[in-house]
C-alpha cells in the first residue's frame, strides 16, 4: 500500500489536477470497532518511548528494553544524551513500561531517562529528551512529566506540533492541580486522566476537554524496582494504558497519523461504543 | 536587592515571622495526618541552592528525627513527584527494596503506603507533601486524590510565605546599604509612640528632600 505522506504532496494548496495525488485508499470500514482497530495486534513493530525515570532492566513484567538513554546537563550547558546503564531512578518509568507491555506485549520499548541529575534544569532535560525521541521517529511517546515554567511552553508547543506532523503520538498525563502546566494541555498531544474502574481494557472519551481520555488510574498493579510490583494510583498510570492502545493501533495500521489514531480511539472508547451501538 | 524583597522585608516586620510560618506548616501536616487517619505526614522544601529536598515539617512517626534531613531532588519517589509535578499514590511499598532500605536508614520506620503531591505556586515548584500509611481498609478513591490536591495547595501557599520571610530575613541580616531601611522599619515598629512620631516626622522630611 502506498503511504500518502511519502509522496510529493502539494505543500500549501491543492490544484484540481493534483487531486489524484492525495487519493486516500479506502481502508476504514463503515463502522470502526476494536476488532478492526487492534484485533490480533500485539504491538509488534511499534516503538514506544518512555520519557521518565528510566526502566529497570530485566524486570519480568517489562522484558526487553531496546534502547536506553539518559539526558544530563548542568544549567547553562547544552543537554547531552548518552547510553543509560543505570536503570530507573525511582520506579515510575518501570511501572509505566510494565503497563504498556501488558497491553502491547511485543512492542519495542525505548527508555529516555530525564530524572536523576537534579531538579534544577530538569525542564530543559525534559525538552531535550522529548526532542530526541521525536527525532528518532518513535511511534508513541509516553510522558507523565510536565513543567510549569512558562519559558519552556513555547519550545514544548513547537516540539509536540512537530511530533504531531511527524507521525509521533505524544501521550501525556493530565494535571489535576490548580496550576497551568505543559505540554499535556496542547491539542497536539493526547491527554489522559484517570477513571476508577478495575479494568485496564476500558477507556472513555471526554467530551469536556482539555483532558481527552480517561483510562485506568486507580490501584493499578504495576512493575516496580527490584523486580517487584506494587499498587499505584495517579494519572501517570492511566497514561501508559492509552500509550499501549496507541501502540496496538499503530502496529496494525502504521499508516495512521496522530489525528487518525485519536479518531480511532474516539470511535472505540467505551462510552462512545455503548452510546452508539448499545 | 530588588524592590520587591525590600518591600517584603519592611512589610513582614520580618523578625519572628519565620516561627509563625513554621507553625503554619506544622499545622498543615498535623491536619493532613488527621484527615486521612494516617500514621505520619511530612513536607519537603526544595532547597534550590543545593538542589536538595529538606524535611521541613513532620507529624507523627519519625517527627523528631527527620526535620532538617536532606534527600536528592530528582531521585526516589519525592524526587519524581517534584520533577513530574504529578501526585502519586503507592501501596505495598515494602516490596521496593531500595525505598525500604533508604527510608529505614534515615527513620527506622518503613511505611507500607505513601501519597505524595507536589507543592506548586504559580510557576514554581516549592516542595512535596507526603502522607504515609493511611488505613488500608478501603479502596483509594479519586475524591481522596482531590483532597490531597487541596491540601497541597494550602501547603504551597504557606511554603511561599515562609520563603518570602526567609528572603526578607536575609535582606535585614544583610550588610548591604539598603538593609538599613528594613532594620529601621523594625526599630520604628518597636519604639514607644512618643518617640516614634518625631522619628516619622524626620523621615517624612527626608522623603520630601529626596523629591517624593
Amino acid at each position: 500500500m502506498t503511504e500518502p505522506h511519502e509522496e510529493e504532496l502539494p505543500a500549501w494548496s491543492l490544484p484540481a489536477a493534483a487531486l489524484e495525488s492525495i487519493r486516500m485508499p479506502p481502508t476504514w470500514p463503515d463502522r470502526v470497532d476494536r476488532e478492526w482497530a487492534w484485533g490480533g495486534s500485539t504491538g509488534k513493530g511499534a516503538v514506544v518511548a518512555v520519557v521518565d525515570s528510566g526502566i529497570e532492566r530485566g524486570h519480568p513484567l517489562v522484558g526487553e528494553v531496546e534502547e536506553a538513554v539518559v539526558v544530563t546537563g548542568a544549567v547553562g550547558e547544552e543537554p547531552s544524551i548518552e547510553e543509560d546503564e543505570e536503570g530507573d531512578a525511582c520506579g515510575h518509568g518501570t511501572a509505566c513500561s510494565g503497563i504498556i507491555r501488558s497491553l502491547a506485549p511485543e512492542c519495542r520499548l525505548v527508555s529516555v531517562r530525564v530524572l536523576g541529575s537534579g531538579w534544577t534544569g530538569s525542564g530543559r532535560l525534559l525538552v531535550a529528551g522529548l526532542r530526541w525521541a521525536i527525532d528518532r521517529g518513535v511511534d508513541v511517546i509516553n510522558l507523565s512529566l510536565s513543567t510549569t515554567k512558562l519559558d519552556l511552553a513555547a519550545a514544548l508547543h513547537e516540539l509536540t506540533d512537530a511530533a504531531y506532523f511527524n507521525r509521533t503520538i505524544v501521550v501525556a498525563s493530565a494535571h489535576n492541580m490548580p496550576v497551568e502546566s505543559f505540554p499535556w494541555r496542547f491539542s497536539s498531544v493526547l491527554s489522559v486522566g484517570s477513571h476508577d474502574l478495575d479494568r485496564g481494557d476500558t477507556f472513555f472519551y471526554n467530551p469536556n476537554p482539555p483532558v481527552e481520555f480517561f483510562a485506568r488510574g486507580v490501584e493499578v498493579e504495576v512493575a516496580w524496582l527490584g523486580g517487584a510490583s506494587l499498587r499505584s494510583t495517579g494519572n501517570s498510570f492511566a497514561t501508559p494504558h492509552m500509550s499501549g492502545f496507541c501502540a496496538l493501533i499503530r502496529a496494525k495500521h502504521p499508516e495512521l497519523t496522530p489525528f487518525q489514531v485519536k479518531s480511532v480511539l474516539y470511535l472505540t472508547a467505551n462510552n462512545v461504543v455503548e452510546e452508539t451501538h448499545g | 536587592m530588588g524592590d520587591e524583597e525590600l518591600r517584603d522585608a519592611v512589610a513582614a516586620g520580618v523578625l519572628a515571622a519565620e516561627a509563625g510560618h513554621r507553625e503554619l506548616l506544622q499545622s498543615i501536616v498535623e491536619v493532613a495526618r488527621a484527615i486521612f487517619g494516617a500514621r505520619a505526614s511530612s513536607i519537603f522544601l526544595l532547597d534550590a541552592a543545593t538542589d536538595e529536598l529538606v524535611f521541613e515539617a513532620v507529624a507523627g512517626e519519625g517527627a523528631s528525627s527527620l526535620i532538617g534531613q536532606r534527600l536528592p531532588s530528582s531521585t526516589g519517589i519525592a524526587g519524581w513527584v517534584l520533577v513530574a509535578r504529578q501526585p502519586l499514590v503507592l501501596d505495598d511499598l515494602e516490596n521496593d527494596p531500595r525505598f525500604a532500605r533508604g527510608v529505614a536508614e534515615s527513620t527506622g520506620y518503613v511505611p507500607k503506603s505513601l501519597m505524595a503531591v507536589p507543592l506548586l505556586h504559580e510557576e514554581e515548584v516549592l516542595g512535596v507533601l507526603q502522607v504515609l500509611d493511611r488505613p488500608q481498609k478501603e479502596r483509594f478513591s479519586l475524591q481522596e486524590m482531590e483532597l490531597l490536591g487541596l491540601f497541597a495547595n494550602q501547603a504551597a501557599i504557606a511554603l511561599d510565605l515562609l520563603g518570602r520571610a526567609r528572603r526578607a530575613r536575609a535582606v535585614v541580616d544583610d550588610e548591604s546599604p539598603l538593609g538599613v531601611v528594613a532594620r529601621l522599619a523594625a526599630t520604628l515598629a518597636a519604639l514607644p509612640v512618643e518617640r516614634r512620631d518625631p522619628a516619622l516626622d524626620l523621615l517624612a522630611t527626608l522623603e520630601r528632600v529626596l523629591g517624593r
